[in-house]
């Protein structure tokens, strides 16, 4: 009892600090979000521009942002539902499961300007008399860019859901909709959140790709933060560069504000643990939110009748199904029609890609083995480079935590600006240094990779129990026995996590960062991202594919040999626990 | 004798192939689940209680026979019935209230009637006042009353109980199962049968009408009595112990020959049936210096021999911690089981007395003449060139005869007791085995 008034005294005072200005805000919100979608909807139904023009003024920022944001949102709910369907068939169909990983694997090491002949034109075709083929046509290549990891992330946590608890759920014979809503979802949320994060940055690293870009002679340019930045550094508009940048900067510290952070704390909540954490993490702005009487109203009025009127509903359904026992047969079709439908496009695609791979020249086989070959050259002088700085400077973070009150919010804030947006700058300034395209591409690498071997590092120092630093002090370890005793095996397994991502990240940004045009001048290197961008541009399907596979291959191929057999090893011989 | 409420006919479970060789994990049993009863599963860990649970719960079907549901094959059929686990299987982001409402929602129980029944059973088991709290705000014996909330809101016609109170501390444990009785006696629950699982003897002499006992490899039904105690029930009485003292004789008892007489109830004691085919050797998967502790505990009575229920309560061991040593102290020739008593043998007292390396050697005599895996592991050692073998040969070996599982945990008891007898090493990063005495490996001299 003494329990309930407390609450109730706390809600209450809560309640007297903002209710008004709380209710107005929200409020506010709705109508905001109203006139957007109308306007959206107004934009996306005019006739196609699809060389606008980029006005350089800051004035036009505020909308080139909201247009951005807009793509950026419709790419990420897109991203979530196709990842909640991808992840939900792999991890329930014993027989799909096996080729749809496999399929993940290889879409993840295509880089996002490889599909963009394809979705553009398509999406073109689909709808030629309005701006929202257009649209499309960039969500969907922004789409390409960040839903694969969400889709795995969504079939692990499937597969991670202990054995008891889905029992329960079949012990009580829970409907689909419901196990759905109180066990997959909820046990899958904290991945999923983690994994939107690194999605949504991966968007910002390719909305400048994504907004703009040339196609069989065809300049394709979106209104947008993306394009603003690239025009500006086209005509090297010094001024509009900055701006474009700052905005950019605020925007993601805003949404990392009023959407992350909130999202992170409610997803505590879904933690799957026994025993309450010390100090659960909090955010304002959630506490505003569920402290709103117009949500609360919301979700009493329409959400809980609705679910509830949904639960009823398949609850008789799945009562009355019970009784007769499921037709494997129409089950069996129901696989199986698709299966060949797939099956037989696929071979179609085959053909005529192997078609298309025919007519390809030595000459053009050998150099895309060279491009291969420098690429992954850059990659890996990128990731030693970075591992050289990150790992003194990490675990210097993590032992000494003063230091990482100071040092990490930098970090992140430094590690939120998308490398690509701050190119142009540094590939300025290396050129008016006398450097070449070669060191600039590296550096825009190491740019857009180093921060994922940070912050694993600084968790993996972190991580090492103070015990061991205790025996290596007793015992008077020198520098070399304390870092190959301790240290070093202690962050292997953040390590390699960290490097397996900035990996990834590396050869996604080789596309970026091989080849640059501006408006008189093209800045190009030996590659293969330079060869994709190249192929895309001049409609060179031929030199898009070979050179796309080439790269998945060996991105899988180094996934395979090199990182799975090394995070199999972190997680036996260097677990601490 | 009342209608079965769940009936189960010459149920099996096996692995692999039906055609090719099948390692069986239960062999065919009979078993029936009456109204009116509490019944209890007792059985070594391996003896496959779980699974017989999951069988009889509809949630795994068996590889062969049927199980019914009040004469219906109960896959056709949705039984009512319920589980408690182990684990509480809680949904943590659910309030105490939603996860008790859970299972009504499912069943598409109303709003208001969901409510109703949800806080009377919460008020039943005492969880009054905690509606709105999280899981994870509860201790483990608050969370297993959210589990009998949960099971009990649907109002099952038989109550199953995977080792409900195994997770939690022995004085929680206890004060939830004289609370779950009472409820029971007062009939303050519609439950018309309970079907507890447990490895702990005096917890199911303690709940159980009837008492069902599993021997294992494969998992059978050693015996089926009724227990013949009125409620409530003294743990300190005579007829408690006896009952107790039986059941461990039944468990220590591995063949017809040794069989202990049946003095207190009523059921015959099933003699282990024969095996289509010679089993494989199965180790219990004991540590070396878990089987010298206990022979130098047994060792310290004057004539070497100690009960074996006085052995556990004095350790506050339960059964899956005592058995597979003494099972393992007894296949090393260390120990004789006689009516539930632990008999020191010779070679038992020299090892308990011997220094460290003379124990390593007699650990090594014993393990050669007894344990067959570890003498085909020696052999194929000292018959390769490089005295060497990768773990992957004898996994396959094993895997003929075991599933995946056991096969993999009976390869690591083999190579913990291999190294303590100082038979081979193991390379974990290679997982290679070497002869012992082919130490001269080049990463051995190296390091």
């Amino acid at each position: 009892m003494i329990r309930r008034v407390r609450t109730f005294a706390q809600s209450a005072a809560r309640v007297r600090t903002w209710p008004l200005l709380m209710d107005f805000a929200v409020f506010a919100g709705l109508i905001a979000i109203f006139y957007a979608l109308a306007f959206i909807a107004r934009y996306w139904s005019t006739a196609p521009v699809a060389e606008a023009v980029i006005q350089r003024s800051p004035g036009a920022l505020p909308i080139y942002a909201f247009y951005s944001l807009v793509r950026m949102g419709v790419a990420y709910v897109l991203s979530l539902i196709f990842a909640l369907a991808y992840g939900y068939i792999a991890a329930y169909n014993k027989r799909l499961e096996a080729p749809l990983i496999a399929i993940l694997d290889i879409l993840q090491s295509i880089p996002v300007l490889s599909f963009l002949p394809g979705v553009m034109l398509a999406m073109v075709a689909l709808f030629p008399t309005r701006q929202f083929g257009l649209e499309l046509g960039s969500i969907v290549l922004i789409f390409t860019g960040q839903v694969w990891n969400m889709a795995f992330s969504f079939y692990s946590s499937l597969k991670a859901i202990p054995r008891e608890l889905r029992e329960a759920t079949r012990i009580y014979s829970f409907s689909r909709w419901q196990r759905f809503f109180q066990l997959e979802l909820p046990f899958s949320t904290i991945g999923l959140v983690w994994n939107s994060m690194v999605s949504v940055a991966q968007g910002w690293f390719t909305l400048m790709l994504c907004e703009m870009f040339v196609l069989q002679n065809r300049d394709f340019r979106l209104p947008g933060l993306g394009s603003y930045l690239k025009t500006a550094a086209d005509n090297g508009d010094k001024q509009a560069m900055a701006w474009g940048l700052a905005t950019l900067i605020a925007v993601i510290v805003l949404l990392d504000q009023l959407l992350w952070r909130p999202l992170i704390v409610w997803s505590d909540k879904f933690k799957f643990e026994q025993v309450e954490s010390a100090a659960p993490p909090r955010s304002p702005l959630l506490a505003m939110l569920f402290n709103s009487a117009v949500l609360r109203t919301v979700r009493q009025r329409i959400v809980s009748p609705l679910s509830e009127r949904i639960v009823m509903y398949l609850a008789h359904q799945h009562s009355a199904d019970a009784s007769k026992s499921a037709d494997s047969r129409t089950g069996k079709a129901f696989v199986a029609i698709p299966a060949v439908v797939f099956g037989s496009l696929t071979c179609f695609a085959l053909f005529k890609a192997g078609i298309l791979l025919s007519h390809l020249s030595r000459a053009e086989f050998t150099l895309t083995l060279h491009a291969a070959g420098a690429t992954l050259l850059r990659v890996t002088v990128s990731l030693l480079i970075a591992l050289a700085w990150t790992i003194p400077a990490g675990v210097a973070i993590g032992f000494h935590p003063r230091m990482a009150r100071y040092a990490q919010p930098l970090a992140q804030i430094a590690a939120s600006v998308p490398a690509t947006a701050l190119f142009p700058i540094i590939l300025i300034a290396i050129i008016g240094m006398g450097g070449g395209m070669n060191t600039a591409s590296i550096v825009l690498m190491l740019l857009g990779t180093q921060w994922y071997i940070l912050f694993n590092v600084i968790a993996g120092a972190l991580a090492i129990p103070s015990d061991m630093r205790d025996v290596s002090d007793i015992f008077r370890f020198n520098f070399r026995e304390r870092w190959m005793t301790v240290i070093l095996p202690g962050i292997f397994p953040y390590l390699i996590t960290g490097l397996v991502t900035a990996s990834g990240g590396a050869w996604n940004a080789s596309i970026v960062a091989e080849y640059f045009r501006t408006n008189d001048h093209t800045f190009t290197t030996l590659g293969l991202g330079a060869q994709i961008s190249l192929a895309s541009d001049s409609g060179n399907s031929r030199l898009l594919l070979i050179s796309t596979v080439v790269m998945a291959a060996m991105v899988v191929t180094i996934n395979r040999l090199l990182w799975k057999p090394l995070f199999r090893l972190s997680g036996s011989r260097y677990r601490l626990d | 004798m009342p209608e079965a409420i769940i009936q189960a006919s010459k149920v099996e479970k096996f692995y692999g192939e039906h055609d090719s060789a099948t390692i069986p994990v239960i062999a065919p049993t009979d078993l029936a689940i009456e109204p009116g009863q509490i019944l209890a599963l007792l059985g070594p860990s391996g003896s496959g209680k779980s699974t017989l649970l999951r069988m009889l719960t509809g949630l795994t079907s068996p590889s062969a026979g049927e199980v019914f549901w009040h004469g219906c094959p109960i896959r056709d059929c949705s039984p009512n019935v319920s589980i408690v686990f182990q684990s509480f299987a809680l949904f943590p982001w659910l309030t105490v209230f939603e996860n008790v409402e859970a299972p009504l929602k499912a069943r598409g129980v109303n709003s208001f009637e969901r409510r109703k029944r949800s806080l009377k059973i919460l008020d039943t088991v005492g969880l009054d006042g905690f509606e709105q709290a999280y899981p994870k705000e509860l201790s483990g014996g608050m969370k297993q009353r959210v589990g009998f909330a949960r099971a009990l809101v649907v109002e099952p016609e038989v109550l199953f109980m995977d080792e409900p109170f195994s997770a939690l501390d022995v004085l929680t444990a206890e004060n939830l199962r004289s609370e779950l009785l009472e409820l029971w006696g007062k009939k303050a629950i519609p439950t018309k049968a309970i079907f507890i699982v447990t490895h702990n003897i005096e917890e199911a002499v303690l709940l159980a009408d009837r008492i069902i006992v599993l021997g294992k490899n494969p998992g059978c039904i050693r015996t089926d009595f009724e227990v013949a105690i009125a409620r409530p029930r003294e743990r300190k009485s005579d007829e408690f112990t006896g009952y107790v003292d039986y059941i461990y004789k039944v468990l220590t008892s591995p063949s017809q020959h040794d069989m202990p007489p049946l003095r207190p109830p009523q059921g015959p004691l099933v003699p282990y049936a024969k095996t289509p085919r010679a089993a494989y050797q199965m180790l219990s998967h004991a540590r070396p210096g878990g089987i010298a502790g206990l022979l130098e505990l047994i060792d310290e009575n004057p004539n070497g021999r100690e009960d074996m229920y006085r052995l556990a309560d004095e350790l506050s061991f339960e059964l899956d911690d005592l058995l597979p040593i003494v099972d393992a102290a007894h296949q090393l020739g260390f120990l004789k089981i006689e009516e539930g008593d632990a008999q020191i043998t010779p070679e038992g007292h020299e090892f308990a007395n011997a220094e460290i390396l003379r124990q390593k050697e007699l650990f090594r005599q014993a393990v050669l003449s007894h344990v067959t895996l570890l003498r085909q592991i020696t052999k194929t050692l000292e018959a390769k060139r490089d005295h060497s073998a990768p773990e992957a040969l004898f996994q396959d070996l094993l895997d003929e005869h075991f599933s995946a599982e056991e096969a993999k945990r009976q390869l690591e008891t083999a190579i913990s007791w291999g190294r303590y007898a100082e038979l081979f090493e193991y390379d974990a990063d290679r997982q290679r085995l070497y002869l012992h005495q082919a130490e001269a490996t080049p990463e051995i001299l190296s390091q």
